[in-house]
């Protein structure tokens, strides 16, 4: 699988055939049949107290900021998790490292529970599963040398390197970054956001994690460098054979890195599928409304698809409403929508198809709706097209070929 | 230190080429301008924010000329004789007020003492009770301020409203009531007093910058990587929130020494005999008119010992920060 991304990444955006043929190869054996999950997240749930008074604080409330996340992450697959700004995306995050503690629910890696851990054996979990964070800027201590924040993860945790080979390895993870090893001995204000988080992910690389978890990693950066940054993780995921959950809004880069992607809207995961399964057959009616606010860069195509305009504002996480949390602002809801809770499962009427509509989403009232215009109307003739590197733009042109192909031939 | 050339890594190159290029222009633009103006390069010893800050600092002549000021002063506080052959003691009315005349540069005070003297002797009260008062109070606050940032909670309700009790005792008034009832003759019942009132002001200080300095993704990066509390707290959190609490420090000392006159004038500071700047000033102020250099002599020494401590502060907490060199 690693081999496949890799090809398709050198090949270009232009190689449509290859990208189209390891893309299908990877849909059909992967994820759902190889081996486990390497995490299983299950009822993952973070309640935050609301409380009232001074001295003796009564409970009259919880911002429910993630309530009843269920995902799997497969060994080597990037799991995209997308959604609005408060929808929990940031929360899930911290809890699979460990920085919040879940109010409910089980991470398991590798069968093992890591959300009740603690002291050495959390510690040894810690291991395998880093973060990178959002925030280039303040990610890094500004009074530590590049040399000090790489060469940390030894010192916390002596035994994976002996002392004196560590300054090796800073240098060496440097290198693996994109950034020169004699940067050792800087400090972070002396880069730029980019080159900053090359340090914040060979930080988060020290240890040799077999998961990371990418929290935004590219908002804050320059649309030039996103695409820098992005490229460099998808690389070093083939290079160290890592597991990346990749947290993001921004659609378009999500899909260019993600294998699987899952949608999120107020704390829980509303569809979740394969890229072409989710941006190309979306069945849940929020997943087609975020689809079909991003920019198209074709005027003609852009002229020829649908928006949907949300009405109303995201309920708040301490007041959510009853049975499907969408239902508020779903222009298909009905009084069945307001009484049961929609189940992430396959809906009913793609269970027996074989279509790439046939994945998980949280709807009664599933159904196709094509946002994204095909890729046909999308394609954009001009120089970006036939780079021979994988061009920065993460468009869509690419990608949409085997979810096209693939509607054809079922 | 070097020219902040990393800004134009990201800008320039990146419409040039693809990201595999931009690395390698990232790495060339830094091969021109290579390791530090140091020249240890980057074969040399790994670096480290102290041994950065110490190296900066050899160099600085503020804390160059600071600490020979204060190395000085210590001096001649332990063996005040070296420069100073009369009895700060010994009084001739005869001579009360007097200006300068050879053999005592300064004049003499309104009991005939000789002005130059005293002031070399009363180095040893002052520097005493003006560095172990602040050593105190702000080790003391800085170690309860910056618990209860970094734990919050109970801890923090608890120390805020006990900083809140001590800021309601007035000074005086508080100096009155504690140091009455001390009979000792020594510095230290002043020392004590002034840590035991002057902790909560370094306390709130010290927890507002933790607090500030612990929301920062670094802190949570090192969490993450399972770093201990001990290690969050020394090697993250107080680097970034020290500064704050060396600028109140080194500017509470000089209130401290003055703080001890204010107290040894009401009575309830050092004992009569006892010799200090503080003593001096207060007798002088009555006389300013007649004669000033009565004040302006212990004046002076005090105001260049709090410079010194000021500047001192001020070149450590500046070598503190990378972003200043």
């Amino acid at each position: 699988m690693h081999a496949d991304r890799d090809e398709s990444a050198g090949t270009g955006g232009g190689a449509a055939g290859s990208t189209l043929l390891s893309k299908a190869r990877e849909d059909a054996v992967t994820p759902y049949t190889e081996g486990d999950p390497i995490l299983q997240v299950r009822d993952l749930a973070k309640h935050y107290p609301l409380t009232q008074g001074i001295l003796l604080k009564r409970q009259i409330g919880a911002v429910r900021a993630v309530d009843g996340v269920d995902f799997d992450l497969y060994a080597g697959e990037t799991l995209g998790i997308v959604g609005e700004s408060g929808c929990g995306k940031s929360t899930v995050a911290k809890m699979l490292v460990h920085l919040e503690r879940p109010t409910a629910g089980a991470i398991r890696y590798k069968g093992e529970d890591i959300a009740k851990l603690s002291g050495r054996a959390l510690k040894a979990v810690r291991r395998n599963i880093q973060m990178v964070f959002q925030d280039p800027y303040t990610s890094l201590n500004p009074r530590m040398t590049v040399g000090d924040i790489i060469g940390e993860p030894y010192e916390i945790h002596p035994e994976v390197a002996p002392k004196g080979s560590r300054r090796q390895k800073v240098q060496d993870l440097l290198d693996v970054v994109g950034l020169n090893p004699e940067y050792i001995n800087r400090y972070p204000h002396q880069f730029s956001g980019g080159q900053r988080q090359r340090i914040g992910i060979a930080r988060g690389l020290a240890l040799n994690p077999e998961i990371i978890v990418a929290d935004e990693p590219v908002s804050a950066l320059d649309v030039s460098v996103q695409a820098q940054v992005v490229n460099l993780l998808d690389r070093l995921q083939a290079e160290f054979s890592l597991s990346f959950v990749f947290i993001a809004h921004d659609l378009s880069i999500v899909r260019h890195i993600s294998d699987r992607v899952g949608v999120m809207y107020l704390g829980r995961i509303v569809e979740i599928g394969s890229d072409a399964e989710i941006y190309d057959h979306p069945t849940h009616p929020y997943t087609q409304a975020l689809l079909s606010a991003v920019p198209v860069p074709d005027p003609t195509a852009r002229a020829h698809r649908e928006r949907i305009i949300l009405h109303g504002d995201v309920p708040s996480p301490a007041n959510i409403p009853s049975g499907c949390r969408f239902r508020t602002r779903c222009w298909k809801a009905q009084e069945r929508c307001a009484l049961e809770v929609p189940l992430l499962a396959v809906p009913a009427e793609f269970r027996l198809v074989d279509t790439p509509a046939r994945h998980d989403s949280a709807c009664h009232f599933a159904e196709e709706k094509r946002v994204v215009p095909p890729e046909g109307e999308l394609e954009v003739p001009g120089p970006t097209e036939p780079a021979p590197e994988k061009p920065g733009r993460t468009g869509p042109e690419t990608e949409e070929k085997p979810g096209t192909t693939e509607g054809e031939t079922s | 230190m070097p020219e902040p050339q990393s800004s134009d890594g990201a800008i320039s190159p990146a419409g040039a080429g693809g990201p595999m290029d931009l690395a390698l222009e990232e790495g060339a633009s830094l091969e021109k301008n290579p390791a530090g103006p140091d020249g240890t390069g980057p074969a040399g010893k790994p670096r480290s924010l102290w041994s950065d800050a110490w190296r900066d600092l050899r160099r600085n002549p503020v804390f160059i000329i600071s600490a020979l000021v204060i190395t000085f002063l210590v001096i001649i506080s332990i063996w005040p004789s070296l420069i100073a052959s009369g009895d700060p003691l010994q009084a001739n009315l005869d001579d009360a007020q007097k200006g300068s005349e050879p053999g005592h540069p300064f004049g003499f005070d309104p009991q005939g003492r000789d002005v130059y003297t005293r002031v070399v002797y009363g180095t040893r009260t002052s520097v005493t009770v003006g560095v172990c008062a602040t050593l105190g109070v702000a080790i003391l606050g800085s170690l309860f301020g910056g618990l209860a940032g970094f734990f919050g909670g109970w801890w923090d309700s608890i120390l805020s409203r006990l900083t809140d009790v001590f800021f309601g005792i007035p000074v005086v008034l508080g100096g009155l009531v504690f140091l009455s009832v001390v009979t000792s003759s020594t510095v230290w019942p002043v020392v004590g007093f002034i840590v035991l009132l002057g902790w909560p002001q370094i306390a709130r200080i010290a927890r507002g910058s933790v607090i500030t300095a612990k929301q920062n993704d670094y802190v949570q990066a090192a969490r993450a990587l399972g770093a201990s509390n001990s290690r969050m707290m020394l090697r993250h959190i107080t680097p970034n929130a020290i500064a704050p609490v060396i600028v109140v420090a080194t500017i509470a000392l000089g209130t401290y020494i003055s703080l001890e006159a204010t107290l040894s004038y009401l009575g309830v500071g050092l004992k009569d005999p006892a010799v200090s700047w503080g003593i001096d000033i207060s007798a002088a102020s009555n006389y300013i008119r007649n004669a000033p250099h009565m004040l302006l002599w212990p004046a002076g020494a005090l105001a260049i010992t709090v410079l010194a401590f000021i500047m001192l502060g001020d070149a450590v907490r500046d070598a503190l920060d990378p972003k200043l060199r």
